[in-house]
């Protein structure tokens, strides 16, 4: 089995998938001669044509809508936002339309489209390429938002956005294109939509995390590890449907829960979380429930002072633990 | 309406009470804080008052039977319209548990703050039947004192009694499914067997007492010890003199255990720290100099404290000393008598042991061991002598202090020893 690239992993899947079945088609700025901004769809123009690689106007209210029509007739378009941060004008689009199309059409149409966006800080993208948008969709029923956090993830999920039969919003951590490694195996597999996964097993406190805050919070794990604070670390990798089973076990396991997420921390994604395990696991909790946010400034700020102030870092995360292991 | 009256707890590290003697039978009009009912427990015995007036309705625990604290022992019913649906009944113990304004750590034990448990702890503490409040008394390992999961699961670990002795040997049915004052066990495993024609002594309430309290405080004090010699020849010379004509006037018997405390207590002015105790939060320093006496009974020893013993002279000490070593043989000890030692001397000196080492009472810095003076030949200047030679032995806490202090400390109880006056007015000038 090779060890790839999380980019190389997105890339695969499009690639397998575009084989696999001649509706698959992509649209978004870029996407076809360029291949994608980070490369995502590198190759696919050669392969596949013009007519299933849609290199788009550069408004993303239309990628959308466009993507929306080819959905209602017979096609399964996957739709790349170049940065997440470019996803606001297709929020219309995304959920007065495709959210709801199951739903309004009384189950007559679903709406078969992947919205892909890289998302979240990385060094120097600042307030125009850094948000984090899982809240905003997360909150709107209809629509499914995946972040995987592994290259086997990454490409096992976005086959299952793929074959989806609803619009799935599928977040790339851009930080991970390149950073993160990992062994994915070069055939059709995939990931179901869901389940979320225990990367590290622990017995003192537990650590929800997603996307870029999945790796830091394992290096926090393994930095107070040898202080006798052992962590479990869960993977929640797909936000809406949530698995509430997994993440309920491993507080009953802990009894106490700490949530880490990049996006600013009021009203943040994280927020649901605690709010699950402070409801359903009450009686398993021996420390309140702690959320480790974003600070609630407008955006991250592109000064490297400023953007090291905003960024969760695994030393943030570790003395967040070592408080709540403290209490 | 009827209130429920419970069953208190009776100072610390006390889980359980027996009913000795109901002083109001059902019907009977009982004024507030008039005595109820007569409580035995592991230490004292004490007459509870009543919470509330009213007319005792039901009693619910006959005499004789023992029950955890927070046990509903009897209904009342009243007009008492501030009665609390909870009768805690305000109890002279519930006073002299009471801590000093500098007390500040005995204060948190009793304030909602560290009373306050986490939804789990309160899970664990109704799955295994172990009352609250017992779960609220354990020395957390949280922040501020917080008790946690963990420090749960390790008490549930200790409270389990050792290993039931074979059929035919009688044993205590537990009171409750696990006993809150029960012996810290040792894993089953480890627990004796017993073998053809062994005997098993059930543990009184006292031994049990002694035994939880002296394996918590070598658990968790980290003792470190220090002995030094003291020539009190000129002290018991002056005794010998002086202890017939003494008790004539006085009436009671002048011991060396009087003198040890006035030594102690001056020391203990001089060196702050060693009465004192340890809290996770800092060294807390005691402003009251409260005694506590080492008196030996028939199943066990029990510490009777000399309140404010810096205030006291020397005939004081001596008065109070007799006083609690005859109430506590008579079974008369009252809570107060017993609580709120700040410091301990245990004198194993009258049994003839010369070289002692304590077991601090939990909760305190140190104990001083008393023991017995022997006479020895010693080098005075160019010749040998004979003096009446005796080691003074401390116990410490060696987190609160450390060797030097205690040193010291033993130095001045011995220069104060040596320097004893004699003479007529030995008594008022030592």
């Amino acid at each position: 089995m090779a060890e790839i690239r999380y980019i190389d992993a997105i890339n695969q899947a499009h690639h397998e998938e575009f084989a696999r079945d001649e509706h698959v088609v992509v649209l978004g700025e870029d996407v076809g001669r360029k291949g994608g901004v980070f490369g995502a769809t590198a190759g696919l123009i050669d392969k596949f044509g013009e007519d299933r690689v849609i290199d788009s106007p550069l408004a993303e209210s239309s990628i959308a809508g466009m993507a929306i029509g080819m959905a209602a007739n017979g096609l399964v378009p996957i739709t790349e936002f170049q940065f997440a941060d470019f996803i606001h004008p297709a929020f219309n689009q995304i959920v007065s339309e495709a959210a709801r199309m199951r739903y309004r059409s009384n189950n007559a149409f679903g709406c078969p489209v992947v919205f892909r966006a890289p998302w979240g800080g990385s060094h120097g993208t600042a307030l125009y390429h850094s948000q984090s948008i899982e809240a905003f969709y997360s909150h709107v029923p209809g629509i499914k938002v995946v972040a995987p956090s592994t290259p086997y993830d990454a490409k096992g999920l976005l086959k299952s956005a793929i074959r989806d039969p609803d619009p799935v919003m599928f977040l790339e951590h851009k930080r991970m294109y390149r950073l993160v490694k990992g062994e994915v195996p070069s055939g059709d597999f995939t990931v179901p939509i869901g389940p979320a996964a225990v990367r590290r097993e622990g017995t003192d406190l537990s650590i929800f995390a997603y996307g870029w805050m999945l790796h830091e919070s394992l290096g926090a794990a393994e930095m107070v590890a040898p202080e006798g604070i052992s962590v479990e670390v869960v993977d929640v990798r797909t936000l809406v449907p949530l698995d509430t089973q997994t993440l309920l076990k491993s507080v009953g396991k802990t009894n106490r829960a700490l949530v880490v997420y990049e996006d600013n921390r009021f009203g943040g994604y994280g927020a649901e979380i605690a709010a699950l395990i402070a409801e359903q696991a009450f009686y398993d909790l021996d420390a309140p429930v702690t959320r480790l946010g974003g600070p609630d400034v407008p955006g991250i700020p592109f000064a490297k002072p400023l953007e090291e102030w905003f960024f969760i870092t695994k030393e943030k995360i570790a003395d967040a633990i070592r408080k709540l292991a403290a209490l | 309406m009827a209130v429920e009256v419970k069953l208190p707890q009776l100072g610390e590290s006390t889980y359980e009470g027996t009913i000795g003697k109901w002083l109001k039978q059902p019907g009977d009009h009982v004024e507030r804080f008039e005595p109820l009912v007569e409580i035995i427990t592991d230490k004292v015995n004490v007459e509870m008052p009543a919470p509330i007036g009213g007319t005792l309705q039901k009693i619910l625990v006959d005499e004789g039977a023992t029950v955890p604290t927070g046990t509903a022992i009897a209904l009342m019913e009243t007009t008492d319209a501030a009665a609390a649906p909870e009768a805690q009944p305000r109890t002279p113990v519930a006073a002299a548990a009471a801590p000093a304004a500098s007390d500040r750590r005995t204060v948190a034990a009793g304030d909602g703050e560290r009373a306050r448990l986490s939804p789990v702890v309160r899970k664990l503490a109704e799955e295994h039947g172990v009352p609250l409040e017992e779960v609220a008394s354990l020395r957390g390992s949280g922040a501020g004192g917080r008790v946690t999961k963990e420090d749960v699961l390790k008490h549930l670990e200790q409270r389990k009694a050792p290993a039931r002795p074979a059929a035919g040997v009688a044993t205590a049915p537990p009171a409750t499914p696990a006993r809150p004052g029960a012996f810290p066990a040792q894993p089953s495993a480890a627990a004796p067997k017993e073998a053809g024609g062994d005997e098993l002594v059930k543990l009184t309430p006292l031994r049990r007492s002694i035994a939880q309290r002296m394996a918590q405080s070598k658990r968790d004090i980290p003792h470190a010890y220090g002995t030094i010699e003291a020539d009190v020849t000129t002290l018991i010379k002056w005794r010998e003199a002086n202890k017939d004509e003494w008790r004539a006037r006085e009436g009671v018997n002048i011991t060396l255990t009087a003198f040890f405390i006035k030594a102690a207590v001056e020391a203990l002015r001089a060196f702050p720290v060693v009465n004192a105790a340890w809290t996770e939060d800092g060294i807390l320093l005691r402003k009251a100099i409260n005694i506590g006496v080492g008196i030996a009974l028939e199943d066990g020893l029990i510490v009777a404290v000399i309140k404010h013993a810096d205030q006291k002279s020397l005939v004081g000490v001596a008065g109070e000393l007799d006083a609690l070593g005859r109430k506590a043989r008579d079974g008369k000890l009252a809570l107060e008598d017993v609580q709120g030692g700040t410091f301990t001397i245990t004198n194993p000196g009258v049994f003839g042991s010369i070289w002692s080492m304590p077991i601090i009472v939990p909760g305190q810095a140190g104990i001083l061991a008393t023991d017995a003076a022997v006479k020895r030949p010693v080098v005075r200047g160019d010749g040998i002598a004979i003096r009446d030679i005796m080691h003074l032995g401390l116990s410490f806490d060696h987190r609160i202090f450390d060797g030097a202090t205690g040193v010291q400390f033993l130095n001045r109880i011995k220069t104060k020893l040596e320097g004893f006056p004699g003479g007529d007015a030995a008594l008022t000038d030592f």
